[in-house]
């Protein structure tokens, strides 16, 4: 799985550090959210797509690899 | 189940789509939407849209690829035209019928207009991506706007349209804009960044008619007498959901598609977005909630409560919205709407920053914020989430953010 995020689509709603905490977190400054690893465990797979359903500015874009 | 139909084919509409395919539907699943455009998103219409800084390519909310992966009897730019419950059939606008097991409702809302103002050159709604279009044609430097309704909407509207170099009039029926939604000292606060930013506030403000000379806007008349002059106005009066389409189906329409705390409006019938007014556990009250956030998140739980009848769970959300005015972005989670007190804890605005807490009986049930960090919003989320009551919530938050209590 390969995750990339189109950040300046991002609006700072944080549902998807709610969903996958231990693959997306917020800058504190302005909420920008921060991807903090481009390919997760397996375990997280299923937390990312959920997040990716979610985001609300739909920014968030997994691929199988 | 073999056969879904979902209706509406925007935000709410596709996440279904998508929820149903990835919790492993695999029957016919087809998705009805009365816009010609691939399903696209709202927000940045009156945002990145009308600032002229994202092309209209921008807004689709999934690529060719991603919506052909769902495997969708899809049908854009027909419009379902009602519905006959009892036989579980569908009518479309094009005079087909389509039978289904299953129906979701995803019709949204649409803009309220001013009566006497339709047809006038140069007075706009915006709900659309041709409505932006053609508002941004007319906001030009110099150009005098006049926005109807200083709600979010008008408000979004005012603060491009001033970065535009546009010179605009904002129109507020009651004493102080927004007040039923965030409460009054929450509206004074945000009718204040309006003023520094040079835009002219009426409140107060009631119009009696829309002034126009060979068919093009020439200006506002208010109640009271007074004149706006106007080149291009905007009507951001609320909105209206749209279930026309059901009169004569059975289903409850009240303030939308009356839906229970499964978001189910009928067995095998789930409403799912700005259409949908539904029993929210959480504050033990029915809500309809036109936020962007939420249309995703009842899309998760009407899939998930479609593909698991014996397991269904309450649709139990925090709602959240944001707003973007001027550069600085207002975030809200909870239920705002009929709250006893809203208490402003913090509130500068020249460092833009305020933090507002809503009680309603001895609970927290809101906060509204700008400037704070994700982690707080979090925090106050979390004491929302768990119905904390309002004292707890505040000795809390002074032990994990002192500055905000
Ligand atoms: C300009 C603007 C700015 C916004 N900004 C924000 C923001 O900053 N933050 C936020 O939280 N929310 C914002 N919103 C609200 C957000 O966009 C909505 O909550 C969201 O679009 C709801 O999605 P939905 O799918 O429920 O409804 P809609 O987006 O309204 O989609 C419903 C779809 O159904 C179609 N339809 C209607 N009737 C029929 C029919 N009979 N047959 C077939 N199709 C039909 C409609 O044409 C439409 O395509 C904004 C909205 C607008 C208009
Ligand atoms: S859910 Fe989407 S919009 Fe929200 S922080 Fe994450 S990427 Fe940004």
């Amino acid at each position: 799985m390969k995750i990339t995020v189109d950040e300046p689509k991002c609006v700072a709603a944080g549902q998807c550090v709610l969903i996958a905490p231990e693959v997306f977190d917020q800058r504190d400054e302005d909420g920008m959210v921060v991807l903090l690893t481009e390919a997760p465990d397996a375990d997280q797979h299923e937390a990312v797509r959920e997040a990716a359903l979610a985001c609300p500015a739909a920014a968030i874009h997994v691929a199988d690899s | 189940m073999n056969r879904i139909a979902v209706v509406g084919a925007a935000a709410g509409g596709l996440a279904t789509a998508e929820a149903l395919r990835r919790r492993g539907y695999q029957g016919v699943l087809t998705l009805v939407g009365d816009e010609a455009e691939l399903p696209y998103d709202r927000p940045p219409l009156s945002k990145q849209i009308l600032a002229g800084e994202w092309e209209p390519d921008r807004l689709a909310l999934r690529g060719r690829a991603d919506i052909d992966a769902l495997d969708l009897d899809l049908r854009l730019g027909v419009g379902a035209s009602g519905l006959d419950a009892a036989a579980r059939t569908l009518l479309l606008a094009d005079g087909t019928s389509l039978p289904y097991e299953a129906l979701v409702v995803a019709t949204g809302v649409r803009a309220r207009c001013l009566p006497g103002a339709e047809g006038v050159g140069g007075v706009h709604t915006l709900r659309t991506l041709t409505d932006a279009l053609a508002l941004k044609t007319g906001l030009r430097m110099g150009q005098r706007l006049v926005i109807v309704g200083a709600g979010f909407l008008g408000a979004e509207v005012a603060a491009v349209a001033r970065r535009l170099g546009a010179d605009v009039t904002l129109l507020e029926a009651g004493p102080v804009p927004l007040a039923q939604a965030v409460g009054e000292e929450t509206g004074r606060i945000l009718a204040q960044v309006h003023r520094e930013h040079g835009v002219r506030l009426h409140t107060d403000a009631k119009v009696a008619t829309v002034l126009s000379a060979d068919g093009e806007v020439t200006g506002v008349a208010l109640a009271d007498g007074r004149v706006l002059p106007a080149d291009v106005v905007l009507v951001a009066i609320g909105s209206l959901p749209n279930t026309e389409w059901l009169a004569d189906s059975g289903l409850a329409l009240g303030d939308g598609l009356v839906c229970d705390q499964y978001s189910a409006a009928a067995p095998e019938v789930y409403g799912v977005g700005d259409v949908a007014c539904w029993h929210n556990p959480l504050f033990d009250t029915a809500m309809r909630v036109e936020h962007r956030t939420n249309a995703g998140e009842q899309a998760l739980a009407v899939a998930h409560n479609l593909l698991n009848p014996d397991a269904r769970r309450p649709f139990a959300p925090v709602p959240y919205f944001w707003s973007d005015q001027y550069g600085a972005k207002i975030q809200a989670y909870g239920y705002l709407r009929d709250h006893d007190e809203a208490r402003v804890l913090r509130s500068d605005l020249t460092e833009r920053q305020f933090l507002v807490a809503y009680r309603r009986g001895d609970r927290l049930t809101g906060v509204l914020a700008m400037g704070q960090t994700p982690r707080a919003l979090r925090a106050w989320r979390g004491l929302i989430a768990s119905g904390a009551t309002w004292d707890t919530a505040l000795t809390d938050m002074a032990v994990t953010d002192p500055a905000a209590v």
